[in-house]
């Protein structure tokens, strides 16, 4: 380049240059900016929705309500199981920088057990990080406190207000209103998770779980905003749960304590059902448990002890309990030998002592040592005489034996409103066949007339056989659900009854022979339960038996009178109903370890029939004393 | 420094208030602009008083700074320039040796005020390309590109090195800026550019672990959206939910629910956006580029090569704190610490940014002097 042109500067030249430059450079910024407000175009207009949608999923979330449980009443209204506020700790699992050290830090101020850490890890698998899970339920006053001056040091966790479950009649309703616990793994595998989102327990026994569905209710939901931290800053909307329907059961909770009082947690059961219609009015099953400690989830050994307790509390013996009805068959066998037409009522049988099969050495014993001597139905019944039955039977034979009983109900579940009924065992020739795969002998016909071998039935399956007996023949459902009442402040609507079942078709006559041996039962002078109607105004219906637990031939059994020792091996059972001419509860107890049916379980019906009696009374419902009461009780 | 201004300030003391040598549709657009920053941080804060005045106070410590280095002949400015440019790079070395922060070594605590040296730069910078520049024959020649390229890349490189990207682009920028004013050949400029191209994996190698993930976030925000994603993605969704009339003012839920963050500071344009929508920013854009073309325009007025340089250099440097902090807002760009500028809250960008209009006000109030 030429000197002279670096040394002298062209400020015309420079100024063109700097305007045309400063030109494209704006040119550029403006080109620049465009670029900017094309993506904005593209973010704001174009995109828009997409955007707006995904803004709303980060500050709106729906929040489950879950809905509070159906309570359950007795008959007239007395809570059976209610709901009570409780606090629980909660934790999410997305805030806790270190579990195990919070955990540890934690239990510092809140003691913590093994069992609650245990099922909070659990439940840590089935939930988001965001979801929120119970660690501890039920925190007491002092627990709470001392979490609240100390709650800074917890992030993620927090105590959360909830309705707890809680059975104010503790352990006397803990089998038949049954308990609800937390949901395990296994449950949420099945659960629809619309409706069980939020919930953490569940109906698992008695009627908390057979009508769980009904009790659980419809969750609602809230609309909230949350900010980043996902805290609630308020509700947009709230759309509440609907509560499960509130149920009132059949049972009256004087007559159920009448029977829980009078079991005195020995290992027995007793149900109560009224005969016209099958309302179960009493259903005990003893030992008990405090089924609250279920709730809030039940220590392991506290679980341990129940569940290896000799006595098996937690067994429902009413509808789960297999006991041989011993002579407590014997009404239903002696009305088959009538209305088969194999015998009159005034057809008499010699008893001995021991009856034989024509042709077997094989001895079978009655009660008495050298027999009740002649005796008819009548006194067949109510001295609870075997050789009478045992011929019965034989000349039944087992088919029509097995035929005619099952008219009753045995063998099958009665369908009671309960989850895992059991079935019992009828005996019969197909039973033993596929159970046993072995033909059958007659010596097991004969001692299924007094309703030993195989016979196996549940306290339940009596009751309702009894009842079917004690209403002419009528088959009625056991059930236990009376009325539901949906909301709060619904009304109290009656639940359709079962529809009876097919009567079972009979002859007045032969009918009444057989009750005539029942009432004999209590107020004859040979009767097995004599004396037990005394002073009660209706005439009772009853028959004992005393079933064996194990085979008579033992030498020891020969031997001994002890009652203690009777104890052992035997159950002791008993049935009545009342008033005989037109019964309204029909009872059935068992005692496992009952000497006699007579002298143990009598009187724990007695004192069912006395809160009935005293409950109808209180009502006004209580029908005219029986004209022929003073005449039974006065016979000598 | 300081005694200079005094002096001046004295000579010029009575005669601080001369309106007519002011560019009123300059400093009515940067009300305007100062205006809807503190609408939009008084929305942004949560109704923060106490924020949306300390922003205030600094725009009227700005504007003061804005009225009276508008009182500075450019003449002086430039006979101080050498000297300004020396001793603000002194002062980025005392940080690097002495200088405290959160992480990142830029503030400089002098006991009253703390304050970043790198903030200087970015006016001493174009002045110091422009003082350089203004006796030597334009379009500049190899050898004064490479002087004017030593210039920058010294204070440049110190404030990398802090590490603070965003101001580094800034002062890098301002520098060019003048050298592009000057009338650098187009060619050169493209041979730098491709330069530039190829030692991007250079620089990426010498780039701090996290610099990097922010490239790579930028690229694909989804990829951790919980983590470094998380800015990016918050931020165009407050953007895109705006949508075309936006959510209004004080509706926005990113910002309100704290799903956005820094929502008053580098991300307060995500704010605007989601509360105004498409119409306030083009609104915005417009505001900015009318700032912007009116520096240009000043500058192409005045007379004196230095005044025009500089004042077109700040013009242009402006538009750079828009176009990066847009494009970062909308993950165009990856997440730089450069705020919206007369918008965003806090650090003293708002002062810097005023005194530098004061410069272009100066330049154009000392403009027919120099006839």
């Amino acid at each position: 380049m030429p000197l002279s042109r670096a040394r002298l500067k062209d400020a015309r030249g420079e100024t063109h240059l700097f305007r045309v430059r400063a030109l494209t450079g704006f040119a550029l910024i403006v080109l620049a900016m465009l670029v900017l407000a094309t993506r904005f175009f593209w973010l704001q207009v174009v995109q828009h929705n997409e955007y707006a949608a995904r803004s709303t999923q980060n500050r709106v979330h729906l929040r489950r309500l879950p809905p509070p449980r159906g309570l359950i009443y007795d008959r007239n209204g007395v809570l059976l199981a209610d709901n009570v506020p409780a606090f629980r700790l909660d934790v999410t699992p997305e805030r806790v920088k270190n579990m195990d050290a919070m955990l540890k830090r934690l239990s510092m101020i809140i003691p913590l057990s093994d069992d609650d850490l245990k099922a909070f890890r659990r439940s840590l698998k089935q939930h988001r990080a965001f979801q929120s899970v119970p660690l501890k339920l039920r925190l007491n006053e002092d627990e709470i406190d001392r979490f609240a001056v100390n709650r800074w040091r917890f992030p993620g966790v927090e105590v959360v207000p909830y309705l707890s479950r809680h059975y104010p009649q503790g352990a006397m309703f803990a089998h038949v209103v049954g308990h609800v616990g937390r949901i395990n793994p296994s449950e949420l595998a099945h659960l629809n998770p619309d409706l069980y989102d939020g919930t953490t327990h569940i109906g698992k026994t008695g009627i908390e779980r057979y009508y769980e569905s009904r009790l659980h209710g419809v969750p609602g939901y809230e609309v909230v905003e949350v900010n980043a931290d996902q805290r609630v800053q308020r509700v947009l909307q709230t759309h509440p749960p609907k509560p499960g329907e509130s149920l009132y059961l059949t049972l009256d909770v004087r007559i159920q304590k009448a029977a829980y009082d009078a079991l005195d947690g020995r290992a027995g059961a007793a149900v109560a059902i009224d005969p016209r219609n099958g309302q179960v009015l009493a259903m005990v099953s003893t030992p008990s448990f405090d089924p609250n400690l279920f709730v809030g989830g039940i220590s392991s050994s506290d679980y341990a002890q129940l569940l290896h307790d000799p006595e098996k509390p937690l067994l429902d013996r009413a509808i789960r309990g297999g006991y041989p009805p011993g002579s407590t068959v014997k009404p239903f066998i002696g009305l088959g030998g009538l209305e088969l037409g194999l015998r009159k009522p005034s057809d008499t049988v010699l008893s001995t002592g021991v009856f034989h099969i024509p042709g077997q050495a094989r001895g079978y014993r009655d009660d008495q040592r050298y027999g009740a001597g002649r005796v008819d139905l009548v006194q067949a019944i109510e001295q609870s005489v075997n050789t009478y039955f045992y011929k019965l039977a034989l000349d039944m034979g087992i088919d029509r034996f097995s035929a005619w009983m099952s008219k009753f109900g045995f063998g099958k579940p009665t369908g009671i409103d309960l989850p895992d009924e059991s079935s019992g065992v009828l005996p019969s020739r197909q039973w033993k066949r596929i159970h046993r795969n072995q033909v059958w002998f007659p010596g097991e016909t004969v001692i299924a007339g007094i309703g030993q071998g195989y016979w196996v039935v549940t306290p339940v399956q009596l009751a309702s056989a009894l009842s079917t007996l004690a209403d002419g023949g009528v088959p009625h459902r056991p059930y236990l659900l009376d009325a539901v009442r949906r909301g709060i402040d619904g009304k109290r609507t009656p639940s359709p009854m079962p529809a009876p079942g097919k009567p079972i078709k009979h002859d007045t006559k032969d009918w009444d022979a057989v009750l005539q041996g029942m009432i004999g039962v209590v107020y004859g002078d040979k009767g097995t339960a004599r004396g037990l109607g005394a002073g009660f105004p209706y005439v009772i219906a009853g028959k004992t038996g005393t079933a064996e637990r194990y085979s008579r031939t033992t030498k020891a059994y020969e031997e001994t009178t002890n009652t203690k020792v009777l104890a052992r091996r035997h159950r002791a059972l008993f049935e009545a109903f009342t008033p005989a001419e037109h019964p309204r509860i029909a009872v059935v107890v068992v005692l496992e370890h009952g000497a006699w049916g007579g002298s143990v379980a009598a009187p724990v019906a007695r004192k069912i029939l006395d809160a009935w009696l005293a409950e109808q009374k209180s009502r006004g419902t209580a029908p005219a004393p029986s004209t022929s009461t003073s005449a039974a009780e006065g016979t000598p | 420094m300081i005694s200079a201004l005094g002096m001046r300030m004295r000579r010029f003391g009575l005669r601080l208030w001369r309106p007519k040598r002011l560019d009123w549709p300059l400093l009515y657009a940067l009300f305007v602009l100062a205006c809807i920053g503190l609408l939009t941080l008084y929305s942004a804060s949560d109704e923060n008083m106490r924020l949306v005045i300390s922003q205030a106070l600094r725009f009227v410590l700005g504007g003061l700074m804005l009225l009276v280095v508008s009182r500075i002949p450019p003449r002086v400015l430039q006979a101080w320039t050498p000297w300004l440019y020396a001793f603000s790079t002194f002062l980025l070395l005392v940080v690097a040796i002495i200088g405290e922060g959160r992480g990142a070594y830029r503030w400089l605590d002098l006991g009253v005020v703390r304050f970043q040296p790198s903030e200087l730069l970015k006016l001493t910078m174009p002045m110091m390309v422009a003082w350089y520049l203004h006796p030597r024959h334009h379009p500049p020649s190899w050898k004064h590109t490479l002087g004017v390229a030593v210039l920058i890349a010294i204070p440049v490189s110190l404030i990398a090195e802090q590490p603070d990207l965003g101001t580094a682009l800034l002062v890098a920028a301002a520098g060019a800026f003048a050298l592009f004013l000057a009338g650098m050949r187009w060619w050169r400029i493209l041979a730098l550019v491709a330069l530039a191209a190829l030692a991007a994996p250079v620089a990426w190698h010498f780039m701090h672990e996290y610099q990097r993930q922010r490239v790579l976030t930028m690229l694909n925000p989804e990829s951790d959206p919980l983590g470094a994603g998380w800015h990016i993605i918050q931020s165009k969704i407050a953007v895109g939910s705006g949508g075309f009339f936006g959510k209004g003012w004080q509706h926005s839920t990113q910002s309100r629910l704290d799903f956005l963050p820094e929502h008053t500071t580098d991300f307060v344009f995500a704010v605007f956006g989601e509360e105004f929508g498409l119409f306030g920013v083009l609104l915005l854009l417009c505001l900015y580029l009318f700032i912007i073309g009116r520096c240009l325009w000043l500058a192409a007025e005045a007379r004196e090569t230095y005044s025009r340089l500089l004042a077109g250099a700040i013009g242009m440097s402006f538009f750079v704190y828009v176009i990066v902090n847009g494009g970062m807002i909308t993950g165009l760009l990856p997440v730089v610490g450069v705020p919206l500028p007369l918008v965003s809250y806090g650090g003293t960008s708002a002062v810097t940014l005023l005194t530098g209009f004061g410069v272009v006000m100066s330049i154009h109030a000392h403009r027919k002097t120099h006839e």
